[in-house]
Parts: C-alpha cells; structure tokens; sequence
C-alpha cells in the first residue's frame, strides 16, 4: 500500500473566523502537487493545519496519514511521523547552533520514541552527514556555526529549511513559498536541490506562484485555491496557465468562491485601514 | 546543618568585643568606629525609598543575627567535605581561597607570583600584615559606607573576606578563584577587594555558595574593583546561596584610563537579593562591558542596581543583563547611565531582556540616562515577554517536543550573554549552571 495523506472536507477557523471551507486533497508517496491562488486564498493554513497549529482551530472534516486521523497528534508527533513543512517565514531562534538544532531534530524525528534527555545521534556521525548534505545544496559550512535563521538573509533562510527538509528525510512535505524572496538562479538551486534530496520518495505539496521551482518538481497534479478551498485541479499545463494568466479566469469560472475571496479580504482591509 | 556561631546581636557592646578580636591597624579599626556610628543612626531602608520602593524587605529581621563573634583566624570547625565550587574545576588556578562563615578554610597562591610581589588570601590577614600597602585603597572608599545601613554595617564588621593584590605590570594567566560558604542560619560580612595596578593584569573567579540549597542565613558584603591605567580585569562572580539566604550587596569598580574590565555576574540563589552594581569610570579610554545571568524560581526576588558611570571622555561602558523567571518570582533591574560634563565621546549601551517561564513571575525594567555632556552615544532597551510561541511551533515541527523546545530556547537566551564572555572555563561553569536550572523548568506557559 503506497503511503497517504488525505485531507478530506476540511473546515478551519482562526479565533472564531472561518478560513478554510472544504478542502480535499489526498498525496501519495512519490507525488508532487502544486497548490496555487491569489494571496490570502488559505494555502499557508492549510499548511499549518497539517503540521497541527495550535491557533488553528479544526470545525470540520479529516486529515489522515495512511488512515489514520493525525488530528489529535501535537505537531511534533506530527514530524516524528514524517510529516514536514517549509515555512514561508522560518522563525529565527538566536542563541541556537543550526548544528545543534538539527542534531537534535533529526534525533527525534529519525527515532520518534526517543524520550527527552536520551541519547542524540553521535556527533561525529551526525556531523559528516550534514556537511555532505550542505555540500550537496552547496551552502558554506560556516552556516552550521551559525543561529538557526538569525540574521539569514530571505535565499539563506529558504536554503536552510531544504537543508532541514534533507537531514530529517520526510514522507510527506509542505513547501511554504519557499521560491518567494529569490532570486532566478537561486530559485533554480532551489528547485534541482528539492530534487537531488529525493523529492521524488516523499509526496510535496509545493505552495507557489511561479513555475520556475516546479522545474525539477514537474507536478503530476496542480490545485487552486480560492477562498478557502480547492476549486480546480488540473495537470502541470494548470501551473503554467496561473503563472502566465493569472486568476482572473479562474475567479469568473468560480463567481462563488471569488465572492467569498472578495468579502475575506475586504474584512482585511477595513481591519487594516480601522488600525491605521 | 547549623554553625557554631554565637550570636551577639549589634549592640554596642557586642561591636566593641568584635573589635577585640581583631589584628589590625588603628586607622581601619577608626575606619570601623566612623562606620558604625553611621550603621546606629541610619533606618533601615523601607519601600518609601526610592531604590528600595519594589523591594520589601519587612520580614527581614536583622537582629537574628549578629557580628561575626570569634577571631576569624580561628580554625573553621572540620568539615567532611571541602566545598569545591564549579567555577574553577580542572582549570589549573593562580591561586585559591575558600571561607566557610567568613573564615578562612583553604588559602593559597602559587609560588611564582607570591615571589613577583602578588598578595591573594583572606583580606584579614593582609589587612593585618600589609596595613601600609593597603591603606590609600582602603581609604578611597570605593564603595561609600555610608551609602546605607547595609554599606555601613559591611563598613564596620566586615570580616573574612579576600584581596588580591596585583603589582604594576605583572601579568597573570592564571584565575584566581574564592569561594565563599555559608552554613545554615550563618553569615557573611565578606569585603572583597581587587587591586590591579598599572598595566597588570588578572582573571578572578569568586562564588558564593550555601552548604544546603535550602539553607538561610544573611550576606552583607561589599567588593570592590580597582583597576589602574591600563590594567586589565576579567571578573565574574557567581551567586548561588540557599534559598532562605538574605543577601546584601555593594559592589563598586573603578577604571582609571585605558584600563579594561569585564565583569560578569551568575546570581540564581538567595530567597532575597539587593544589589547595587557600579562602575565609574575615572580616566579617559576605559573600557567596560558588563554581562549579568539570572535564573529565578519559587518566590525568589532578585533586584540589581546597575550604575554606569562616565567621568572621563573617550570611555566605553556595555551592559546587558538577562533574566529567565519561574513560579512566582521576581527580578528588578534598574540601570542608570550618567555621563558627567567632562565625558564627551562616552559610548554607553544598556541592555535587560527578561524571560518569562510563569504567568506569576513578575519583572521589573527600569532603565535611565542622566546625560550632561553633549557629544555621546547612550542607548538602552529592554525586552520581557513569555517564550515566542511562534518559536516553539517551529521549532516542533522539527520534532522537538514542546518542553525540550521550551529548554532549547531558553538556553538559546542565555547563550547570548555567554558569547560575551571571552574564558572558557567560565562560560562552560555558566552555561553548566544554567543548565541544570532548565533541566528544572517545569512546563512553559503560552
Ligand atoms: N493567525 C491568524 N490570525 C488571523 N487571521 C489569519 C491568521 N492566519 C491567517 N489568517 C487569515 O487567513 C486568511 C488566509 O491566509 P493564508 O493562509 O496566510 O493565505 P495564503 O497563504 O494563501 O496567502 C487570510 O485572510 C488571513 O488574514
Ligand atoms: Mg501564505
């Protein structure tokens, strides 16, 4: 049985406010996904829905791995079950060694009983791993001395969540926008990395607006959201078409949910202009 | 554990019998005399001062204790166990001290600086064999004792105690380390005094310890720092006394020009501490940095005063403090740069970045500037807030769970503060220290 991650009519609010209204999307191990739409749309919920945030609140539907519902499982329990995200906007934690922070992750993800306070991986071993892991992304060693995104410039910041993504080997992978914020060589390094650490063995699911960073990552399928939900669903030929047209086309298939795009977003702005 | 200490209270009578025990010269037992007068005639200081309005000491009862009685050269009643310390473990030192109750259990200084000229031991002792040497510093009364009671009555019967004495030029790689104990219900009057003269240069390492983490007892000490032109000192002192300890403390730096001090200090135990940490600056181009660490549990409460004083132009003055709080604890910092008319080209930072580990915990942040000269660079900040939850998800998504995420950040925390502190050994101790405070940490509220 290939391995799965199913998210089914999947409702989601954050203090009270509905954000996501029925989402489906099921990824088998080995598939790439890409999930596209206008900002605000929900993609980066739906992200933190599957990795389990606290602050999001689930009112509705399933989100299973290989069957099983994740929903009661705290978001590290999540990671040490494979499941991985890229974040759009890495949190920095200074006083913190990349080095360490990851000995330690990749501790606990590559063995989820460990208890806290039993052993870590051996250091030596943990660190030839990571300096051929960053060899391969091309990064300088120096970042491994350095505190995990303190300081990191936008590209550092997404290459070292890939290195992150590397070292701890998911099944399942959300990547955040991770070509946001780079340049055109870079995204490229980005997207030939994703691949060379075995993209194809996890199922992605790609968050972008571009079509550069599928390059190496050709989707085999490629989902719109609007307002909340995944309105289409279609091929690779679907990316290149947003990436080219926009979403205006895909508001006018979708008057519905372009409506409720509309009012989510016009709340925004009377909350934006009410604090100004 | 209790100490054979005899208690005798503070009256007349009793500091008259105090001065009978002790060796030394008439200028400082005068010195003594002036002190105590002060210490009758000043109040106890209440929360209608001003530097004491959020510090309560109303349940502090001084006359539960009392002068230090018998001679302090008297042998210390045998202990099964030296005490030890952490900060000098496996590190090769220049020269030791250890008191227990203000007396002196173990001293010694190497050889080869004893015969440069290096003086290191109990303070009592030097004060009765080097009066001569030691009476202009003495005399400056770096730390004024008539401040307050606290600095009045440390003034009049301080007693045990440790000097370093560093000659011009001579340079010391070596740490010294003290170490100060206290014995249940016991007390410390300790005097701490740090002569570096010209162009000499030296590393101390000075802890204070209760014989048992719950130990009580009372320390009013005083200390103070004397670095000459171009001399240079690396300081750190490491607070660690029971948890029912009172503690007292006055403790001044002076840096003449182009000298260089770096001083840091661990404070994680007493049930009470007020402390007023000063350095003034007296000639031009001194260079001071200033690294504090704290670690608070239970109903502990910790207040530091912190006074950054530019007298001369051209000096250099960097502070930053930072402080993790649990249950119901609390810290007060309060920090003052001033910079005198005469200090053009003062570059002074203040900097205080509290933890909170408990909705209970409580810190106080009070920074100040008091600038009279027109050409300088002052900044300050300070930060409090609970751990970032935004941190903890991320760094959960990496596996971590939530209370080793919860440890790793706050040692995070922390690290920037040891960064700052340029030996070794001392960082580790520190760090160690901390450490062992984190492990503790017993759930992070959001
Ligand atoms: N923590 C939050 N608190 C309040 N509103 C939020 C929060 N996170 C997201 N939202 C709202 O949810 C909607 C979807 O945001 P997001 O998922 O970030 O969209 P996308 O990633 O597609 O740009 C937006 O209207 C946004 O304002
Ligand atoms: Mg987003």
């Amino acid at each position: 049985m290939t391995e799965t991650l199913k998210i089914s009519n999947l409702h989601v609010a954050v203090e009270g406010k509905p954000i996501l209204s029925g989402v489906n999307l099921t990824i088998h191990r080995g598939e790439v996904h890409a999930l596209m739409g206008p900002n605000g749309s929900g993609k980066s919920t739906l992200a933190g829905a599957i990795m389990g945030h606290p602050k999001l609140e689930i009112t509705e539907g399933t989100i299973e791995l290989d069957g099983r519902s994740i929903l009661e499982w705290d978001t590290s329990e999540r990671a040490r079950a494979g499941v991985f995200m890229a974040f759009q906007r890495p949190m920095a934690i200074p006083g913190v060694k990349m080095a360490d922070f990851l000995r330690h992750a990749t501790t606990n993800v590559r063995y989820p009983s460990r208890k806290e306070g039993e052993q870590l991986i051996p250091m030596r071993e943990f660190r030839k791993e990571l300096r051929e892991k960053m060899a391969q992304l091309r990064m300088d060693e120096e970042f491994a001395r350095r505190y995990v995104n303190d300081g990191f410039s936008g590209g550092e910041m997404k290459r070292a969540e890939i290195l992150q993504m590397a070292m701890l080997r998911p099944k399942f992978a959300v990547l955040d926008e991770t070509d946001s914020g780079l340049d055109v060589d870079a995204v490229k390094l980005a997207s030939q990395s994703i691949a060379e650490i075995g993209g194809a063995e996890m199922g992605i699911l790609i968050i972008t607006h571009h079509d550069r960073l599928l390059e190496h990552n050709v989707p085999d399928f490629t989902h719109v959201m609007l307002g909340g939900r995944i309105v289409e669903t279609g091929g690779v030929e679907l990316a290149r078409e947003l990436y080219t047209e926009g979403y205006d086309q895909v508001r006018a298939r979708h008057p519905e949910d372009a409506a409720i795009e509309k009012e989510m977003t016009s709340i925004e702005k009377k909350v934006a202009s009410g604090a100004a | 554990m209790s100490t054979a200490i005899a208690s005798t209270g503070f009256s007349q009578e009793a500091f008259d019998a105090f001065l009978t025990t002790r060796d030394e010269p008439g200028w400082l037992i005068d010195m003594r005399r002036n002190a105590w007068r002060r210490f009758e005639e000043l109040p106890m200081p209440s929360v209608r001062d001003e530097e004491w309005m959020r510090t309560d000491i109303r349940l502090f009862k001084l006359d539960r204790f009392g002068l230090p009685h018998s001679s302090p050269l008297d042998a210390s009643p045998a202990h099964a166990t030296e005490p030890h310390g952490v900060l000098a473990a496996g590190v090769e030192v220049g020269g030791r001290s250890t008191t227990l109750d203000g007396r002196l259990v173990v001293g010694e200084l190497a050889t080869k600086w004893a015969k440069q000229g290096v003086l290191f031991g109990s303070l009592d002792r030097m004060a009765a064999e080097h009066g001569d040497l030691l009476r202009p510093y003495f005399q400056r009364h770096v730390v004024d004792p008539f401040r307050d009671k606290f600095s009045a009555l440390n003034a009049a019967g301080w007693s045990g105690g440790t000097l370093l004495y560093v000659p011009k030029g001579v340079r010391i790689e070596d740490p010294f380390h003290s170490l100060s104990v206290l014995g249940d219900g016991g007390i410390d009057f300790g005097k701490i005094l740090v002569i570096l003269d010209r162009d000499a240069e030296a590393t101390v390492l000075t802890e204070v310890a209760s014989l048992s983490a719950n130990g009580g007892g009372l320390h009013c000490g005083s200390m103070e720092l004397i670095v000459e032109r171009g001399a240079g000192l690396r300081y750190v002192s490491l607070q660690n006394w029971g948890d029912e300890v009172w503690h007292f403390a006055h403790q001044k730096a002076h840096v003449a020009s182009e000298g260089r001090l770096q001083w840091t200090i661990g404070a994680l135990g007493s049930r009470l501490s007020k402390v007023n940490q000063h350095i003034a600056m007296t000639g031009p181009d001194a260079e001071v940095q200033v690294n504090g660490v704290m670690f608070t549990e239970g109903r502990q409460h910790l207040s530091y005063n912190t006074h950054q004083h530019h007298q001369a132009a051209y000096c250099k003055s960097d502070l930053l403090y930072k402080a993790a709080l649990q249950d119901h604890s609390r810290t007060v910092w309060r920090g003052m740069i001033k910079v005198e008319k005469d200090a053009q080209r003062t570059d002074a930072y203040q900097r205080n970045d509290n933890l909170m580990l408990s909705r209970d915990a409580r810190a106080d942040s009070i920074p100040g500037l008091e600038i009279e000269a027109d050409d300088v660079r002052c900044t300050h900040g300070s930060t409090s807030g609970r751990v970032d939850e935004q941190q903890l998800f991320y760094a959960m998504t990496r596996g971590y769970s939530r209370r080793e995420a919860v440890r790793m950040i706050v040692t995070g925390f922390f690290q920037q503060v040891f960064d700052r502190i340029t030996i070794e050994g001392v960082r580790n101790a520190l760090s160690e220290a901390i450490g062992r405070r984190v492990r503790d940490i017993k759930e992070a509220v959001a």
